[in-house]
């Protein structure tokens, strides 16, 4: 049987080759037969939002033979990639021209013909701002899981923490105790799933299926009860408003993306940077990876294998609580029942779509944050297509891409097992 | 650093798997700890370690009596050990492995990852353990990870080192450098306590032996104490070292295999043009160092791998193409090489995997249902039978020692009408008794009548069981001999000779040793010709110390001593194979 599952693996190898170039050809055959045929006329881009400083001139693009151009392009890529053996960074550079190939012929496609400019910077702004809960949302998963705890209570803490960053910020006039409300009520929720799985090693899927049922049953009787009445003092907070970073901020296009936004973004910059560094540089990260790879090894070299998991879930509550506090007092304003809707679980496939690292994971989420984005501006193009179908789009070609290009993803060893001691 | 343990007792529930054990090791002595499967062994080093919490007993380091809580405690004391299941996180490489929990940082905890390096380096070197700090661990060769564990112990100064079971997962070449490694530890004033159940390697290479029987101390012999009264200590009789076999009596042709090809890695054939008989009645053999086919000729015979080419015929009935389970009804019976991934369900009950093949079948099920009246009489019956030792039949079969979960294999397979039985390494991991009751059993199918195929990279077991020889050397089979053919020659079919040339070896040879040659010098070559030819990387590496010499000596004094009947040849092997002179130079002569 051993040799059996590896022989198996082999000719997966093998396949995983001819998956991904097939996958590439089908894009580049998309931006062909999809876009470059129905496109006619010209595609405009504006690349400067109304008053800013620096101008930058409008792209004017034939959209039709662009897409030929990109989907001949990607069927390119598509043989590279079966007949030149690639390293890992070829590989991931034969995704990328691929995915921004479809993408451009896509977006050449919505706008042609129409007269209105399509605004890449709005696009793309949204797509930062649509992501950072499921960046941190991600995150967290990454620091629960990492050290051997499944976590699928972020979709519960996400709601918690906008609820308590709503409350609080109402009631106190303050956003910055109630991003602190916010993150420390991510951080209850994930006291509650640290002890249960644990301590009383409850099945830890189900324990966060439970988990979520019960923060959204509570914060929508709470809503009912207490916010609507209630609605001036308990919810209506204000919001952060942007910050403008000095210089970065005025660069053209990087500037009003990267740089201009409010709080939430640069946390979660500062998250990224943690999280990735930390795991993978540190002796903390090497001792919270060892713990979730293989609890008994880190316990025989003096490494407190609870401890740790305890310590980690916690900060992973924490990090979604902030991510929860967005959905508030980041963007919205007030408070609304399940207004996660479901952003916690779309947090939790791209911490798996991104390998449980950090900055695969940030990519992932940044991949569905633009579907989001891009689904709401095609929306104002009307584009002939109807609007559910347009909401559906981004996620099936999100999960092509996915199980066509992202390799075997592999959990860490632990994860998901309880440990108990001989 | 002096190592005392007083009256240890440590108890599972109603079960003692230590009693009272005393045990001394000394500063720069090796201390074997000899004891069957399930003797306690692993249980005192785990009290040892900190792992497990004696119930009884202290611990005294250089008459200071210690308490050790945890590992981290036992590390602190100086205490190192490897683990019989190694403790390294198979996606860390090396120098991750070995500084986890003692990392080198410097501001905010950053890995230090150049001064890891580099220190993971050195002590390597010290010792010659030739580990390559930035490999990933799961792309190292099992007896390198053994190496990556000595290390870690040695990084925290680890003045008495715990080895459990070390030589299980390794080669006999792996054993050989480890062996070098240990006397190196030793000569640099450290101690070792090595676990085995392997007779000759303590002999081998321990100072002293304690013998542990069912969680007591038994005695404690020198390693010069002959393999006989080794083993009846450890059993709690005298056991035979070889089964006695009466002459097979070969009937008709059962298994007819021609030109069987299977597929392998690449373009390479796993199995290339493999044909081969056995007759009913029959023992063949199959030698071959691990991994040139044994696996998959196997796995084609019970249709686990499709055949490419050629056919398998039992009995005349083409099973080329037929299902496992087709097989299995047409009397295939087989002990896989890996029990517990592919012989036993660990979680079900020992019942409940004697009747793993026939469940569906009457009388063990009648339509959808389990008759689970009759599975446990069966069971009961068997587990009589074939003396099964576990509490019950409802015991998830997880839990019994090596040589009882194989005995529950044996059980399955050979307990219902079998025509063809396919045994692969049937005794690897066992201790001394069964591998005689395992043998005993196999010999008595083929008296019944069955065809008995063997697959095994132990030599000495292919010379106890084997009517025939075959000998497979990259997926082919190289030459087929008679059980009386001299070791030397099986070695170099093994390392890929022609069938003429080792005919014509094999000849000379067997004149040498009329002309004068004795026991000992027959297996040093025999094992010349594995290591030298079929392993030179590792013949390569092998200096022997000085106080190898006398070892040898004393293995092949302790075989001449005991002349009641302990098979010289089994005696012989691994003694014999230590003694560096004849076998170096033997190991050039065949190129
Ligand atoms: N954690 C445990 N719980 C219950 N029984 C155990 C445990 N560990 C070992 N045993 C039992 O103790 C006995 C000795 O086991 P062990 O020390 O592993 O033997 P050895 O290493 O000599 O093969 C066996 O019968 C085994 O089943
Ligand atoms: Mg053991």
């Amino acid at each position: 049987m051993t040799t059996l599952t590896t022989a198996v693996r082999s000719t997966v190898a093998v396949n995983r080759t001819l998956i991904a170039s097939a996958t590439f050809v089908a894009f580049g055959l998309a931006d062909i037969l999809l876009f470059g045929l129905f496109s006619h006329g010209d595609a405009t881009f504006a690349f400067a939002q109304f008053g800013a400083k620096v101008g930058v001139p409008n792209l004017v693009l034939p959209a039709a033979p662009v897409a030929y151009a990109l989907g001949a392009v990607s069927i390119a890529i598509g043989v590279l990639r079966a007949t030149v053996p690639l390293s890992r960074a070829g590989r991931r550079a034969c995704i990328a021209g691929a995915v921004l190939a479809f993408v451009i012929s896509l977006l050449c496609w919505a706008d042609a013909g129409n007269s209105t400019a399509l605004n890449v910077i709005n696009l793309l702004q949204g797509t930062v701002v649509y992501s950072i809960p499921l960046i941190l949302g991600a995150l967290a998963g990454v620091m629960c899981e990492r050290s051997g705890v499944i976590n699928i209570a972020i979709e519960g803490q996400l709601l918690l923490g906008a609820f308590a960053a709503a409350v609080i910020t109402s009631a106190f006039s303050s956003l910055w105790l109630g991003l602190i409300a916010g993150s420390l009520a991510g951080g209850l929720l994930g006291g509650v799933l640290a002890v249960f799985a644990i301590k009383f090693l409850v099945d830890q899927i189900i324990l966060g299926v439970v988990l979520n049922v019960f923060a959204s049953g509570l914060t929508g009787y709470l809503y009912d009860r207490a916010l609507v009445p209630y609605q001036n003092r308990l919810n209506s907070p204000v919001t952060f408003s942007s910050v403008k970073i000095p210089l970065l901020g005025d660069i053209p296009i990087i500037g009003p993306v990267f740089f201009d936004s409010t709080i939430f973004l640069y946390i979660t910059y500062a998250m990224i940077a943690l999280v990735q560094v930390g795991l993978f540089r540190t002796r903390w990260g090497l001792r919270v990876r060892a713990v979730g790879e293989h609890p008994t090894a880190a316990d025989t070299v003096g490494i407190k294998v609870l401890a740790t998991r305890y310590r980690n879930v916690l900060m992973g509550g924490l990090i979604a609580g902030i991510g929860g506090a967005f959905l508030t007092i980041g963007q919205v304003g007030s408070f609304g029942k399940d207004m996660s809707s479901g952003e916690g679980y779309i947090a939790l496939a791209a911490m798996i779509f991104g390998r449980w690292t950090p900055l695969g994971a940030t990519a992932a989420a940044l991949l569905f944050g633009f579907s989001t984005s891009l689904q709401s501006i095609l929306a104002t193009l009307n584009v002939p297509i109807p609007s559910n179908i347009l909401l559906m789009a981004p996620y099936i070609v999100t999960i092509v891409a996915v199980a066509g290009l992202v390799g075997k993803v592999r959990a860490p060893k632990a994860d998901g097992q309880p440990y108990v001691k001989a | 650093m002096k190592l005392e343990l007083k009256g240890i007792t440590k108890r599972y529930g109603s079960l003692v798997a230590n009693d009272h054990i005393d045990l001394t090791v000394e500063q720069g002595q090796i201390h074997a700890l000899l004891g069957e499967n399930g003797a306690g062994k692993t249980t005192l080093v785990n009290v040892l370690y900190g792992l497990a919490q004696p119930d009884e007993g202290e611990i005294l380091i250089d008459g200071q009596p210690q308490h050790l809580g945890s590992p981290s405690h036992a590390i602190k004391a100086g205490i190192g050990m490897v683990h019989q299941h190694f403790m390294l996180v198979p996606v860390f490489t090396v120098a991750e492995n070995v500084t986890l929990g003692m990392e080198r940082t410097r501001v905010l905890g950053l890995i230090d990852r150049r001064r890891t390096r580099r220190d993971v380096r050195e002590l390597s070197e010290r010792y010659g353990l030739q580990v390559n700090p930035d490999t990933l661990v799961e792309d190292l060769p099992v007896g390198v990870q053994q190496r990556v564990e000595i290390v870690k112990a040695l990084l925290r100064e680890a003045n008495v080192l715990i080895l459990d079971e070390p030589t299980s997962v390794l080669t006999p070449g792996e054993s050989q450098e480890l062996f070098r490694i240990m006397r190196e530890l030793r000569s640099g004033g450290r101690s070792i306590v090595f676990i085995s159940h392997k007779l000759k390697e303590v002999q081998e290479i321990a100072d002293t032996i304690t013998v542990i029987r069912r969680g007591r101390v038994v005695g404690q012999r020198p390693p010069t104490t002959s393999d006989a009264e080794l083993a009846s200590l450890m059993v709690g009789r005298s056991v035979q070292l070889r089964v006695t076999k009466p002459p097979a009596s070969p009937g008709d042709v059962r298994l007819d295999v021609q030109g069987l090809t299977v597929a392998g890695e690449e373009d390479k054939s796993a199995l290339d043009e493999v044909s081969f008989q056995v007759r009913a009645g029959e023992i063949l053999g199959v030698a071959g160092v691990q991994g040139n086919g044994q696996t998959e000729l196997c796995e084609a015979l019970l249709g686990l791998v499709p055949a490419a080419a050629g056919s398998v015929r039992l009995e005349g009935q083409d099973l080329t193409h037929a299902t496992p389970r087709q097989r299995l009804h047409s009397g295939v019976g087989y002990i896989p090489e890996d029990r517990q991934e592919d012989g036993l369900v660990a979680g079900f009950s020992v019942g409940e995997n004697l009747i793993l093949d026939v469940y569906n079948e009457p009388p063990y099920s009648s339509g959808i249902a389990l008759d689970r009246g009759t599975i446990n009489k069966t069971a009961a019956e068997r587990v009589a039978d074939f003396d099964i030792r576990t509490t019950s039949t409802a015991t998830p079969v997880g839990t019994l020692s090596g040589g009882n979960q194989q005995k529950v294999i044996l059980a399955r397979e050979i307990g219902r009408d079998v025509r063809l039985l396919v045994a692969s390494q049937p005794t690897r991991g066992l201790d001394v008794g069964s591998i005689e009751f395992v043998h005993r059993r196999i010999v008595e199918e083929r008296d019944q009548g069955v065809a008995v195929l063997i697959i095994s990279s132990e030599l000495d077991e292919i010379y106890a069981l084997s009517d025939r020889i075959a000998v497979m050397y990259e997926g082919k089979i190289t030459g087929f001999r008679d059980p009386d053919v001299p070791p030397e020659e099986l070695g170099m079919l093994m390392a890929g000779a022609s069938d003429a040339d080792a005919a014509a070896f094999g000849a000379a040879a067997d004149h040498g040793q009329i002309a004068g040659g004795e026991a000992a010098d027959e297996t040093g070559l025999m094992e010349a010709g594995l290591y030298g030819v079929g392993l030179p990387g590792v013949a390569g590496n092998r200096r022997e110390p000085a106080d190898e010499g006398p070892a040898a000596g004393d293995g092949t004094h302790a075989d001449g001593s005991d002349g009641s009947g302990s098979g010289s040849q089994s005696g012989g092997t691994q003694s014999g194979g230590s003694g560096s002179g004849p076998a170096d130079d033997s190991g050039a002569d065949p190129e």
